[in-house]
C-alpha cells in the first residue's frame, strides 16, 4: 500500500517536473534557420563547389592525379613561341593552352586532396553548395576560357610548329651528316649509310 | 436565449432549430479546429525549440488554411478490399459522436444546444458513438494496422469511460443535477465558489471537498485524455507502431474528418472539464457588464470565458503531449484500473458520505 501510494505520488511529481522542462522550453529562443532566406553560417574550412580560376591554371595536371575518384580531364596543348599566355598571379609563367578542363562534380567525394597539389592555387572551395540540377550532365562542369575555334587554332598551331621543328631537325641533321661524311671523306675513309630519319 | 431570438425571426421552430444546431460548427468547431491545429504545430514547434510552420502568412498563421485546400484536392482513396460501406460511414460516425456532445455544452449564458437535463450523461452517452465509428474504421480498412489500432482505441476509451464517469456521478452528488448549463449557473461568477474550490456552499463541506476536487479533477482530465486518444494515451494510433493506427487508410475529407473530429473532442472534453469543476462559461471575478449595467455585454463575456478555459485545457493537453513519452498498452490498462478507478471509487464514497453527513 504505501509502495502504491508512493508510486503514485512519484507519477505525479514527475509529471509536474517534465511539464515545468517544457513549458520553460516554449520560451527559449528557437534554433531554427529559415533557410533558403537565412543562410546557416559556414564553417571557416567548408568543402563545397570546386573553382578553377583559369587565369592562373598552368595546366600541370597535378590535381587531376590527385584525385582519388579521376573526375578531374584536362588536356593541354603546348605553345609556340610566338604566343603569349601571361603569367600567372604568382609570377609563373604559363606554357601550355589548357584545351579541356572539366570537373564531374557529381563524382566529386569534396575530399579537397586536389587542391593542395596545384602549384598556383588556382583550384579551390567555394562556399556555393547548391547546385543541384535535374540532368546529370550538367554537373560536368567545364572551366576552360578558349573557344572552340580557339581550341582548333591551337592545336593547329602546335601541329605546324612541331611539323616545322621536325624539318628543321630533319634539315639540321642532314647538314650535320653531310659535314660529317665531308669530314670523312677528306679523312680518306668510307663514307657510311646515312641512318635513316625516324620520322620522314 | 439564442433559440428564440431565431424563432422570431424565421418563425419557425424547424429552422430555428436547424440554424441553431449548425451554430457551433460553422461559429465554433470549423475556426476552433483552424486556429487548434496552428496552436498544436506552433506549440509542439517552440517546445522542441523550433519555429513551427513559418512560410504560409505571418509566422505561418494561414497555414491551416493552406492543408485544407490540399486535403480538399486529394484524390479519395478506397483500396480494393475495404468494406466500402462500413469504410464510408466510420468517419461519418466519429465526427457525429463528437459533434453531438457540443449540444449539452453550454457555451454561455444565452447559448446551450440543447438545454437537456440529462446534459453530461447524455454526453458520456453520445461519445460512446466514436467508439463505434473507430472499429468500424478499422476493421472496414482490412489492414492489421488499423485493425489493431481500432482495438486498442476500443479497448482504451472504455476502460476509462469508468472513471470518467465516477467523477461525473461524484460531481452530481455535490450539485444534485446533470444539466450542465444549472451546473455552470450553480457555480456563480466568482473563482472561489467553484467546484474545484468546493463549490458555493460555505462550511466545513467546502473545506474538506477542496483536496477531494482537485484529485476528482486530475482524474477526470486524465482520462478524457486517454478517451480521445492524445498523447500520452494515443497508442490506437501510435505512428512508431501502427503507422496511424485507425485512419491509415483514409485519406483525403475522410481523413479530415477525422481530424476535425479529434480536434473537436479535444475541446470537448476540455469544455466538459471546465464546466464541471473551473465554473463552465462563469466570469471568475464577476462581469464588466454588471458594473456598467449592459446587461447585453454579459453573454458575450461569458462566451469569452468559456472559450478561454477551453482554450487553456487544450493548451494544457498540447503541453502533456510533449512532455510525456506515450504509454505501454499494459502501462494503459494498469494505470486506468489500477490507479484511477480505485481513487475515483475512494473519492465517490467519501464525497457522498461529506454530501450526506455534512
Ligand atoms: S575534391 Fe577530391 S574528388 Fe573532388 S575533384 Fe578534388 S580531388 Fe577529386
Ligand atoms: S594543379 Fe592547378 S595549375 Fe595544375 S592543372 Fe590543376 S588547377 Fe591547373
Amino acid at each position: 500500500m504505501k509502495d502504491y501510494i508512493l508510486k503514485f505520488w512519484q507519477g505525479l511529481i514527475t509529471i509536474i517536473i517534465g511539464m515545468r522542462v517544457t513549458f520553460r522550453h516554449l520560451f527559449v529562443p528557437a534554433v531554427t534557420i529559415q533557410y533558403p532566406t537565412v543562410k546557416p553560417e559556414l564553417p571557416e574550412r567548408e568543402r563545397n563547389r570546386l573553382y578553377v580560376n583559369m587565369d592562373d591554371c598552368i595546366g600541370c595536371d597535378q590535381c587531376a592525379r590527385a584525385c582519388p575518384v579521376d573526375c578531374i580531364q584536362i588536356e593541354t596543348v603546348k605553345s609556340v613561341p610566338g604566343d603569349d599566355l601571361g603569367v600567372t598571379s604568382n609570377g609563373k609563367k604559363k606554357a601550355l593552352w589548357v584545351t579541356k578542363f572539366d570537373i564531374d562534380i557529381a563524382k566529386c567525394c569534396y575530399c579537397q586532396l586536389c587542391v593542395f597539389p596545384c602549384p598556383t592555387d588556382c583550384i579551390y572551395m567555394t562556399d556555393v553548395y547548391e547546385f543541384s540540377e535535374f540532368e546529370r550532365e550538367n554537373l560536368v562542369y567545364d572551366f576552360v576560357t578558349l573557344t572552340e575555334e580557339e581550341k582548333i587554332e591551337k592545336k593547329k598551331n602546335h601541329e605546324e610548329f612541331m611539323i616545322k621543328k621536325e624539318v628543321e631537325k630533319a634539315a639540321a641533321a642532314k647538314k650535320k651528316a653531310e659535314e660529317e661524311a665531308a669530314k670523312k671523306k677528306e679523312n680518306g675513309d668510307q663514307p657510311g649509310e646515312k641512318p635513316p630519319d625516324n620520322k620522314e | 436565449m439564442i433559440y428564440d431570438w431565431l424563432h422570431n425571426i424565421t418563425g419557425s421552430a424547424i429552422a430555428a432549430a436547424i440554424i441553431q444546431s449548425l451554430l457551433p460548427l460553422f461559429i465554433f468547431i470549423l475556426p476552433f479546429a483552424l486556429f487548434a491545429v496552428l496552436l498544436e504545430r506552433k506549440v509542439s514547434g517552440h517546445m522542441q525549440d523550433r519555429l513551427g510552420p513559418m512560410r504560409v502568412g505571418y509566422h505561418g498563421i494561414l497555414q491551416t488554411i493552406a492543408d485544407i485546400i490540399k486535403l480538399i484536392q486529394k484524390e479519395d482513396i478506397v483500396a480494393a478490399e475495404n468494406d466500402r460501406r462500413f469504410f464510408d460511414l466510420s468517419p461519418i460516425l466519429v465526427f457525429a459522436g463528437s459533434y453531438a456532445a457540443f449540444a449539452a455544452i453550454p457555451f454561455s449564458g444565452a447559448f446551450i444546444g440543447s438545454n437537456i437535463d440529462l446534459g453530461i450523461v447524455y454526453i458520456v452517452a453520445v461519445t460512446g458513438l466514436v467508439v463505434a465509428g473507430i472499429l468500424m474504421g478499422g476493421w472496414a480498412s482490412n489492414n492489421k494496422y488499423s485493425l489493431l489500432g481500432a482495438m486498442r482505441a476500443a479497448a482504451q476509451i472504455i476502460s476509462y469511460e469508468i472513471p470518467t464517469l465516477l467523477i461525473v456521478v461524484t460531481v452530481i452528488m455535490i450539485t444534485g443535477t446533470m444539466n450542465l448549463f444549472t451546473i455552470s449557473e450553480w457555480q456563480t461568477q466568482y473563482f472561489w465558489n467553484w467546484l474545484i474550490l468546493g463549490g458555493p456552499v460555505f462550511g466545513t463541506a467546502k473545506i474538506l471537498l477542496i483536496p477531494l476536487m482537485v484529485i476528482s479533477f486530475l482524474i477526470i482530465f486524465l482520462s478524457t485524455l486517454a478517451e480521445v486518444n492524445r498523447t500520452p494515451f494515443d497508442i490506437p494510433e501510435a505512428e512508431s507502431e501502427l503507422v496511424s493506427g485507425y485512419h491509415t487508410e483514409y485519406s483525403g475529407m475522410k481523413f479530415a474528418m477525422f481530424f476535425l473530429a479529434e480536434y473537436a473532442n479535444m475541446f470537448a472534453v476540455s469544455a466538459i472539464v471546465a464546466t464541471l469543476f473551473f465554473g463552465g462559461f462563469q466570469s471568475p471575478i464577476g462581469y464588466l457588464g454588471n458594473v456598467f449595467g449592459v446587461k447585453w455585454l454579459i453573454p458575450i463575456e461569458q462566451f469569452f470565458w468559456f472559450t478561454a478555459k477551453g482554450l487553456f485545457f487544450v493548451f494544457v493537453q498540447m503541453w502533456l503531449r510533449w512532455t510525456l513519452p506515450r504509454f505501454r498498452v499494459d502501462q494503459l490498462m494498469a494505470f486506468c484500473w489500477k490507479y484511477l478507478i480505485p481513487f475515483a471509487f475512494v473519492i465517490l464514497i467519501l464525497v457522498g458520505l461529506i454530501t450526506v453527513l455534512l
